[in-house]
């Protein structure tokens, strides 16, 4: 099948098998730890693990966008900021 | 909760909306994101270009001006709308013959297709010749929407409350139906006053339509096009250019794929976070 259509580059073909990893790995620790780990974190939101996740992804999108917006390239620095930001996540809210 | 994972086969009924969804969200989705981080001239041909088009896109005052503009929009719309959709269904009968005339006339504008709403409107308040237009200007007070950008704005505003109202309507309208008579008869013991009755029992009822209301209708105007485009074409200048607007003339006017792209990319981050704001704060709110 051709899939030149969709004009693929390794960029963001690496971009989706992380979310695909990601997706994949959230149904693993279901599997392993059932429930969703429901809680209420410093933000008084109650949030599941599927939730934080979603906060976390959304979250670093708009951090590269700021960063982008604000420092332009090279990105490092947003990713740095993103995966604290997804550490925050998953540990607090 | 331990009981909500034992039955796995159930998922395979939600197999064929994932089929659907991947075919017609999923893929256009991801070519778009292919998209946004190149640069192609036709022909299936692409050249690398990184982040440029979404340092581009952050950057331009254009999209500032079409973005400022839509929120001015869609908060103008969703002001006006939903505290008129609730005060109508409030005043709507509950029973006899005229619930079913009230809940037609109220479908009409909903069955009418978008684009036909803008030409509708388009012809109804042009100044020369459409009744709105000939009225005002009757009246005394200079009004012409394809050149002046208050008169385009006002006229847009109006022809979205008279399409979409209705929906606020029949949303709130189903959500006072299902309030059981027994609040209503504790309210008449405790003689509560309209206000008390519609602030402590049908205002908190209505909380969940509302939700989806608001959702719907910040989802839709926050895409819209067809209407503002049949009815002002974005004009006079670019004053009715809303962000969905600007986007087509990027992207098939301009056949700027790649800036159009990470446009469409940046644009659906922002329905996304501004749907989970509404949705996480009213949710919240349930439960407090």
């Amino acid at each position: 099948m051709d899939f030149s259509w969709m004009a693929w580059t390794w960029p963001t073909i690496a971009f989706f098998s992380f979310v695909a990893c990601c997706l994949v790995g959230m149904m693993v620790w279901e599997w392993k730890d059932p429930g969703g780990g429901p809680r209420r974190g410093i933000l008084t939101l109650d949030t599941t693990r599927g939730d934080r996740l979603f906060i976390s992804l959304l979250g670093s999108a708009f951090i590269f966008l700021g960063w982008l917006l604000v420092m332009s390239t090279p990105l490092w620095g947003g990713l740095a900021i993103s995966l604290v930001w997804i550490v925050f996540v998953f540990r607090y809210v | 909760m331990a009981n909500k994972t034992e039955n796995q086969k159930a998922w395979l009924f939600v197999l064929p909306v994932v089929l659907l969804v991947a075919f017609n969200a999923l893929i256009p989705l991801m070519t778009v994101v292919n998209y946004s981080v190149q640069e192609t001239f036709g022909d299936n041909v692409f050249f690398w270009e990184g982040v440029k088009w979404f340092e581009q896109v952050l950057n331009s005052e254009r999209f500032h001006a079409a973005l400022l503009r839509q929120f001015a929009f869609t908060g103008t719309i969703l002001a006006i709308e939903i505290p008129l959709g609730i005060a109508i269904a409030l005043t709507m009968p509950r029973k006899g013959p005229w619930v079913p005339v009230c809940l037609v006339l109220m479908a009409l504008p909903l069955l009418i297709p978008w684009n036909v709403v803008g030409a509708m409107w388009n012809i109804f308040a042009l100044p020369e010749t459409g009744l709105l237009g000939k009225v005002i200007n009757g009246m005394g007070i200079d009004y012409n929407f394809t050149q002046q950008p208050v008169a385009a704005w006002l006229t847009t505003v109006l022809m979205d409350v008279w399409h979409w109202t209705s929906l606020v309507v029949l949303l709130a309208y189903a959500g006072l139906c299902a309030i059981p008579d027994a609040y209503y008869q504790a309210a008449k013991i405790d003689g509560a006053g309209g206000w008390a009755v519609f602030r402590y029992i049908q205002l908190p009822k209505l909380k969940r339509v509302l939700t989806i209301a608001v959702l719907l209708r910040f989802m839709d105007s926050f895409m819209i096009y067809t209407e503002p485009f049949v009815l002002t074409g974005g004009g006079p200048g670019n004053t009715t250019t809303f962000l969905s607007i600007d986007l087509v003339k990027v992207a098939l006017g301009q056949f700027d794929l790649g800036p159009a792209a990470a446009m469409s990319l940046i644009y659906f981050l922002i329905v996304l976070l501004v749907c989970w704001v509404f949705y996480t704060l009213m949710m919240r709110n349930e439960e407090a």
